[in-house]
């Protein structure tokens, strides 16, 4: 920390004598976008926790329709989970090949989480297709309504995941591994993680819990 | 931080410092597949309980299966979200403390609530409409 | 023919001529006066060729400054429509006794009561508090803006196009009649079919994103762009209560989007969240709302503390007591404030042993508060005290504050809650904490921090006349309904049958009064400075002797705030800038890296706003257009790189030559 005047003044300050108050030359604040994501994940999480708790207070409330076990198809939800579970490691493949800045690698990987979340949102759908097909739709009782709630919320955040995965890898090809791109990849990274997070509480409390009699 | 780095031109910044940029943990094929292995058997294990009807008691599966998701959630933290204490200074491991205490208020607090709400205000829907007083 | 209909119910859905009100007199008068009014601005815009001024410098602007000032003006503008409510109904409940129906019918008084509380707490003290905490916290924390510049503006047109549509629903529709917090099965499709509660929906969720980014932006803010050597104990007290209230903004603001979303699936959909039957469950709407609700008043009074502690020691000329009691008591508060949400509903049954336990945590999340008091008394023991108008409404606010936190404590008691809940007493209760709290705390600060964002101060005179006008008509205007509220008298009525009440209504429509005459005073005051701003002229940058960062900066300060970052060694940074010799640096500036001005924020904001119009009216394939624009104005922005610059260093030389020369004539 140089004392030397970097700026001269009336009355003089001498070096040593009084503190500089200032920084001489131009201070760059730590960016904060990786904690700001985080921030707004954790308010994503109090979103989801509402869900939650709608689905635990209402979720036992077939009036007299169909309830978890006459609905589950819990071999579905394994295959789904699997999915899930893949994309997170394939995504987490893409960060390595990022910082190893090989761009064909990481945009191969990036492909495949797309394939891996598309074919989790696609068996989603057919699950609620067949629901409703059954008469299982969300008007049908609290307990419907708070599962297409919490489960359609959850699907609804893949989607939109999936939408920025492949904004992300078009703009990876127009600017490459900038320090902006290599930020909103590890931004991704930290949503898609989450979204598995979210999905273990879900196939735990909804699904398997839903079968339980 | 001497005068040195403080006038030095703009642009070099990114660069030289990407990794202060970035700020986050190297992670290695080794992390995320040991994550992955442990998350398979964290989710089949479960899947088989409820499948096979293991346990007698549904309380019992229930109270099994969530303690198996607490821990999943706790691998996935570490071996994908890489949580650590360190990072961003502790904000993170704070923000996320923070929040799952909400959390915990929220789903505890809204289920003891309204259990006693339903008890006192919706007889019909209750079991226990004989111990009202 | 059919092809045809269809097309205009897919077009126009529900919306219709006959939403305009033209039958409602009182409507209509303000309709035609608000169009003249509109009409005339537009038209001043034009003659003076402002609007390219306007677009460039304020409504693309990023700088926190503007933003903050910004907000306060849509603050102080929807202060105008909420306390036009206000008048109305106590110039209702003034006459309508027995025979007397009164002018507003129940119809249309219920709107009002809504509207008056939907537009107080979100669009009059939440773009206040966050109007002062935007301008205010990184002049205070020694950086030139906040964490994301970009975010603050478009979370300032969120908030105002969520104004608008609430003001909207006063001219095409209706607005919701369920009370501010719209409770199914009232709000639910069954009793509420029209488009009243989807306005109040709509426009909350609108706002409700801007508040959520503002409240990560702040954080990130006060986590990240401290200047060094501020810790967080050496933070100004002011910046402890942003950093606390945005916590609470971040932890609180997702459950209310989950719980309207929830309510408008109902709504659109047909689910069965909050319905009557199918196993729907309305007490659950209101225990989830509340667990939102009370850390939202705490996110209203918390910022105001922090305005306190700053003005309580500038003006006692010492430094605060007790700092460190301080903080800690901010943090309680921030953390008790998520146990208690129930004493807001001790009636709807859930019991003996859940309503002991609220209560006892409620009385405890007191003590806290009145730690603070006792902190800013002793800051004042031995002082010297300058009685500014900061200082006279911080006394007020001591003083009704604490009556209202009694009256609170005693609320806190189920049994006697049983009794006061929903009564005239609860009423007089929360208006007692916000405008002795809030509303003093926001006049405290906007008077302290006035001539930091114009370069004047605010005209002595007018603002004592604001002042007592609103002190004395807040006792006059609330006291009586106390009484009433013992007498047993229910909040939201309109009419009345027993005489004996109406003597205290009517004190409470003369208070009423005064503290419109106090509004006046206020806005003539903001004129009246205007006109005087030479007069008044803060030369220095430091009109008070102020203790923190933003009192070295000039009045107004530049763009980039701080020519050079400063360095932090104790609490009260410029006081101990002042003490050891600080000498304004004069040469040696360099290039400034500052964020760029953008119309992005308010372009996606207004495209969401037509989404929520589009969405309130059933036009459904309008709001998917105006839906699927909004994303794809979102993801054209985010191929936007390009968004900042470097002030050249020719500038900041010739700004603080500015500054150096005014300090020299001041000398």
């Amino acid at each position: 920390m140089s004392d030397t005047t970097v700026l001269s003044s009336h009355g003089a300050v001498s070096a040593g004598q009084h503190p500089l108050f200032h920084l001489p030359g131009e201070h760059h604040p730590e960016n904060g976008t990786l904690l700001g994501f985080w921030l707004y994940l954790m308010s994503d999480c109090l979103v989801f926790a509402c869900l939650f708790a709608v689905y635990a207070v209402l979720g036992r409330s077939f009036a007299a329709g169909p309830s978890g076990a006459d609905l589950f198809d819990l071999k579905l939800v394994a295959l789904n989970t699997t999915f899930l579970l893949l994309s997170s490691i394939t995504y987490g493949f893409a960060m390595i090949e990022m910082q190893r800045k090989r761009m064909s690698a990481t945009m191969i990987w990036l492909g495949i989480t797309a394939l891996f979340g598309a074919a989790f949102i696609a068996v989603e759908l057919y699950e609620f297709a067949h629901l409703i097909h059954e008469g299982a739709v969300p008007q049908r009782s609290a307990f419907l309504s708070s599962f297409f709630a919490l489960v359609g919320t959850h699907g609804l955040h893949v989607t939109f995941g999936l939408v920025w995965l492949v904004v992300l890898m078009v703009q990876l090809t127009k600017r490459g591994f900038i320090a902006e791109n290599r930020r909103r990849l590890m931004c991704l990274s930290m949503f898609w993680h989450f979204l598995d997070v979210v999905w273990i509480g879900v196939f735990t409390f909804v699904y398997l819990m839903g079968v339980l009699p | 931080m001497s005068a040195h780095n403080e006038l030095a031109a703009h642009g070099g910044h990114d660069d030289h410092h990407h990794d202060h940029d970035d700020g986050a943990p190297h992670a290695t094929v080794k992390g995320y597949l040991t994550g992955f292995i442990l998350s398979v058997i964290l989710t089949a294990i479960p899947f088989w309980l409820v499948m096979g009807n293991v346990f007698e008691k549904s309380s019992t599966t229930a109270l099994v299966i969530l303690a198996f998701a607490a821990v999943q959630i706790v691998v996935h933290m570490i071996y994908f979200l890489h949580m650590n204490a360190k990072s961003e200074h502790g904000w993170s491991m704070l923000a996320l403390i923070f929040t799952i205490v909400l959390v915990v208020i929220t789903l505890s607090g809204s289920l003891w609530v309204m259990y006693h709400m339903n008890h006192n205000m919706m007889p019909g829907l209750m079991h226990e409409t004989h111990k009202m007083p | 023919m059919l092809d045809h209909l269809d097309l205009t119910k897919l077009v126009f859905g529900r919306l219709s001529w006959e939403a305009i009100p033209l039958h409602e007199p009182i409507l209509l008068f303000t309709f035609i006066a608000v169009a003249l009014g509109g009409v005339a601005l537009l038209g001043a815009i034009t003659y003076f060729r402002v609007w390219g001024t306007l677009w460039r410098d304020w409504i693309t602007s990023i700088d926190h400054k503007k933003i903050g000032i910004m907000y306060i003006i849509l603050g102080l503008v929807m202060l105008l429509r909420g306390f036009s409510d206000a008048i109305m109904m106590r110039a209702q409940q003034a006459f309508a006794f027995g025979d007397n129906a009164g002018f507003l019918p129940p119809h249309h008084y219920d709107q009002i009561f809504t509207a008056h509380g939907v537009i107080m707490i979100f669009f009059v003290a939440m773009p206040l508090v966050t109007g002062l905490m935007n301008f205010v916290v990184p002049l205070q924390i020694g950086a030139r803006d906040v964490a994301f510049p970009f975010l603050n503006n478009f979370s300032f047109w969120m908030t105002t196009f969520g104004a608008v549509l609430v003001m909207a629903s006063l001219f095409v529709g209706e607005f919701a009649r369920t009370g501010w917090l719209a409770y199914p099965p009232l709000s639910g499709l069954d009793y509420s079919p029209d488009v009243g509660v989807d306005y109040y929906i709509w426009s909350l969720q609108i706002a409700g994103v801007g508040t959520l980014l503002s409240g990560i932006n702040l954080i990130a803010t006060i986590v990240k762009m401290r200047a060094p050597g501020m810790t967080l104990m050496k933070m100004p007290v002011f910046t402890w209560t942003a950093l606390a209230t945005n916590i609470l903004i971040v932890a609180a603001f997702p459950v209310l989007t989950a719980v309207l979303a929830l309510l408008s699936l109902d709504r659109y959909v047909g689910t069965n969240f909050f319905t009557n039957d199918l196993g729907g469950n309305p007490m659950m709407y209101v225990n989830l709302i509340w667990i939102w609700g009370h850390p939202e008043v705490y996110i209203l009074i918390l910022p105001l503390f922090g305005v306190f502690s700053e003005v309580v020691a500038t003006f006692s000329g010492k430094r605060l007591f007790g700092y460190a009691s301080m903080v800690y008591a901010t943090l309680v508060i921030t953390i008790l404030s998520y146990l208690v949400w129930l004493h807001h509903f001790f009636t709807m049954g859930s019991g003996a042993s859940v309503n002991s336990f609220f209560g006892i945590t409620t009385m405890i999340i007191s003590i806290p508060t009145g730690a603070k008091i006792f902190n800013w008394l002793f800051t004042m023991y031995k002082g010297r005290i300058r009685f500014e108008l900061p200082m006279m409404w911080t006394i007020a606010f001591m003083i009704t504050f604490v009556i209202g936190g009694m009256t609170g404590v005693l609320l806190a008691v189920p049994p006697a809650d049983f009794v006061l809940h929903n009564s005239l007493f609860l009423i007089a209760h929360f208006h007692n904490v916000i405008i002795g709290g809030v509303l003093f705390g926001l006049m405290a600060g906007i008077t302290y921090w006035y001539p930091k964002a114009f370069g004047y101060r605010l005209d002595p005179f007018w603002g004592k006349c604001s002042f007592w006008f609103w002190v004395v008509g807040f006792y006059f205007a609330f006291m009586p309904l106390y009484v009433l509220g013992l007498m047993g008298v229910t909040r939201r009525l309109s009419h009345f049958e027993d005489p004996s009440y109406q003597i205290w209504f009517q004190i409470a429509a003369f208070g009423a009064v005064l503290i419109a005459l106090g509004i006046g005073s206020f806005l003539i005051q903001l004129f009246v400075s205007y006109l005087r701003r030479d007069s008044l002229r803060d030369e220095t940058g430091d009109p008070w002797n102020g203790r923190t960062l933003e009192w070295s900066t000039s009045s107004p300060p530049p763009a980039y705030n701080f020519a050079f970052t400063p360095r932090v060694y104790d609490n009260d940074a410029w006081t101990y800038m002042k003490k050891h010799g600080y000498v304004r640096p004069l040469e040696g500036f360099i290039p400034i890296h500052m964020p760029k001005n953008t119309g992005a924020g308010f372009i996606i904001a207004a495209l969401a706003a037509a989404c929520g119009f589009t969405l309130i009216w059933q036009m459904w394939l309008l709001a998917g257009v105006s839906f699927v624009a909004m994303l794809l104005a979102v993801i054209i922005h985010t191929f936007n790189y390009k968004r900042d610059y470097h002030i050249p260093a020719e500038e900041v030389v010739r700004t603080e030559g500015v500054r150096t020369r005014l300090l020299a004539g001041h000398v």
